[in-house]
């Protein structure tokens, strides 16, 4: 019998430890099938980052990097100056990229480094007990939001893939969702062109991925699915926000 | 390896401590703008493209620690370069670098502190780099050159002592032997250690073998215990193995100075206006200032010589020079902080007041 749904090579044979419904697993599966597609699993370094995707070392079969909360743009721009034949991949939540880390996503961007940026937007910070993030949604109660977040003293979501889009060094830049099937396969899809602009020296790209936090949430994982697509949809359009992978040279 | 220089050159220090990064076979260096250490990023930009290294200016030093990270991690020889400011930021780093064990150059022309100070040469960053400096349980490696020609040499003894013991390397300067002009001589024998480990930890890709992981966190039970215990026995390994200091005229001196860097040149001259004098002063430099070469200093103090500490600060090194004579004899102190110098004639009032 001819098997049609296996493990993929680039994850290890381990029980992932995420909370029920977090879409976490969901999408390191998504970027293992991307390795295992282009069969660059000897060649790949991957990072894993401050926040819930730490143990992605326990998980994905390939190197793994652990960086400092974060710094994982300029911890893989090293990497690939240092080793242009490698195939890099950072992996980093909201709080990771969209926060302490802006500057350095900035400017790995700007500078088009040839890597493959993964970034999960949970919409708060899942690690240390579902405070606000950047990406909060306005109203959005969190551990340090009680009444909801409010534009005047908090801000507004910051929108990375529409900031990242305006800067010439980027090359692919999409905003994924996998709350449900149709979304999932449209994002299986999306990390698999981030991985092949890399491939093919075109420099920077980058996979939003919106995912769910159904414990910090305080939801089901059904509900957390339906919020993603209620709510974070409106804020955080999906589609691709920049590619110019057919022009580059 | 060779080098397009002749063998004599006059440089200052920044430079020469580049071309020592060169002679090492440094492959990356990150860095950011900050005086006293611009000549670093500036010599590099061009230096180490030619000899197909990477030069990349960094948005930051916190990016620039980073990406020594990411560099060293692949096996990469790597290097950045700051002054105090800016080392204070790469501190993080550091202490990740120290935890996941990973070798690479790090430079501080120091400048006078706290906060932005001044951009005079100083060494008021000793205790941080001699302890540390981040956060957590660890040391690093800080070689104090003392002129132009050790701010070559030191810097490529640096990597090979970095990669011998897979921990970061921190070279203590200061902005006046940064700037200072020198000459300096080529080695030709440019191959310190050939012992050195292979880098079997480094993210290569997984072809032909299991993955590999470079990291700092250690969750389970025990386990970063364990971890620390590991780092202290290298600590102490290195404690055992490369102290190192210069002496001057100690042999009957009764009275002796101690100084690094800077420092160490008026303490040169101190020795010899004294000798002019009639006085037998000696002088002990520590080269080393982490580990530091509390033998020699012990040794001296048994005798019972006594000390004047000099530093340009108020007073960091002595710490170390008090727990090394512990007790024995006298340990006085002399020092500026700030940015201030002083010249042989002070130190010399200073010295005939306790003789
Ligand atoms: C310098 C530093 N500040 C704060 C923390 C604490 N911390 C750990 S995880 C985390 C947030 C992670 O949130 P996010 O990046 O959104 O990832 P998630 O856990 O949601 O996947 C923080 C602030 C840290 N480890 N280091
Ligand atoms: S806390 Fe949130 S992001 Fe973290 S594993 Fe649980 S559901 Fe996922």
């Amino acid at each position: 019998m001819r098997p049609v749904f296996v493990r993929p090579n680039a994850l290890k044979n381990v029980p992932f430890r995420f909370c029920p419904g977090c879409h976490h697993g969901i999408i390191h599966r998504l970027v293992a099938e991307a390795i295992d597609h282009f069969g660059i699993l000897d060649r790949t370094i991957g990072i894993a980052p401050v926040g819930c995707a730490v143990f992605a070392y326990d998980y994905f079969s390939c190197d793994i990097l652990e960086v400092a909360h974060g710094r994982p743009p300029a911890a893989c721009t090293g990497i690939k100056r240092a080793r242009p034949d490698l195939i890099v991949f950072s992996y980093q939540g909201d709080g990771d990229l969209a926060s302490i880390g802006t500057a350095e996503i900035i400017h790995a961007a700007n500078r088009g480094e040839n890597i493959t940026v993964i970034f999960v937007n949970n919409a708060n910070y899942g690690m240390t007990g579902g405070q606000m993030a950047p990406t909060t949604l306005l109203g959005q109660k969190t551990k340090t939001t009680p009444k909801g977040r409010s534009a005047s003293s908090d801000g507004y979501p910051l929108k990375v893939c529409e900031m990242l889009a305006t800067l010439e060094g980027t090359t692919y830049i999409e905003r994924v969702a996998v709350n449900n099937p149709g979304h999932t396969k449209e994002a299986g899809r999306a990390i698999k062109k981030a991985f092949k602009v890399q491939l093919e020296n075109k420099g920077f790209s980058l996979i939003e991925a919106l995912a769910s936090c159904p414990t910090n949430w305080e939801m089901s994982p059904a509900q957390a699915n339906m919020w993603i697509e209620e709510k974070m949809l409106k804020v955080f359009p999906l589609g691709i926000y920049k590619d110019t992978s057919e022009t580059k040279i | 390896m060779t080098n397009d220089f002749n063998n004599k050159r006059l440089m200052i220090g920044n430079d020469a401590l580049c071309e020592g990064a060169v002679q090492a076979g440094c492959q990356c260096y990150f860095g950011y703008p900050i005086t006293p250490q611009n000549e670093v990023p500036a010599y590099m930009s061009w230096r180490i493209p030619q000899v197909g290294g990477i030069f990349l200016q960094a948005e930051s030093e916190l990016a620039a620690i980073n990406m020594v990270f990411g560099a060293a991690a692949v096996g990469a020889r790597a290097m950045t370069s700051s002054s105090s400011p800016g080392i204070s930021l790469k501190q993080e780093g550091i202490s990740y670098l120290a935890g996941a064990e990973l070798p690479c150059v790090i430079v501080n022309i120091m400048r006078g502190g706290p906060g932005l100070g001044n951009i005079a040469g100083s060494q008021g960053d000793y205790f941080q780099a001699t302890r540390g400096g981040g956060h957590g349980d660890y040391r690093t490696i800080c070689l104090a050159p003392g002129s132009v020609q050790e701010m070559m040499d030191l810097t490529r003894e640096a990597f090979d002592l970095a990669d011998r013991y897979r921990i970061p390397t921190l070279i203590l300067s200061d902005g006046i032997l940064g700037q200072m002009m020198e000459p300096v001589i080529f080695s030709n024998d440019l191959n310190l250690f050939d012992d050195l480990p292979e880098k079997d930890w480094a993210l290569t890709g997984a072809k032909g073998r299991p993955p590999r992981v470079i990291k700092s966190l250690y969750m389970g039970e025990g386990e970063l215990e364990e971890r620390n215990w590991r780092l202290h026995d290298k600590h102490k390994r290195i404690e055992m193995e490369i102290p190192r200091c210069e002496y001057l005229n100690t042999e009957d001196a009764e009275f002796c100075l101690i100084a690094f860097g800077t420092a160490a040149r008026v303490a040169r001259s101190v020795v010899y206006l004294a000798e002019k004098e009639g006085i037998n002063l000696g002088l002990l430099r520590p080269i080393t200032l982490y580990p530091f070469p509390k033998r020699p200093i012990k040794e001296l103090a048994r005798k019972g010589v006594r000390f004047l500490v000099i530093e340009m600060n108020l007073g960091q090194m002595l710490e170390d020079c008090q727990l090394a004579v512990n007790g024995v004899t006298d340990v006085f102190f002399y020092g500026r902080p700030g940015g201030g110098i002083f010249n042989p004639e002070e130190i010399l009032k200073v010295v005939k007041s306790y003789l």
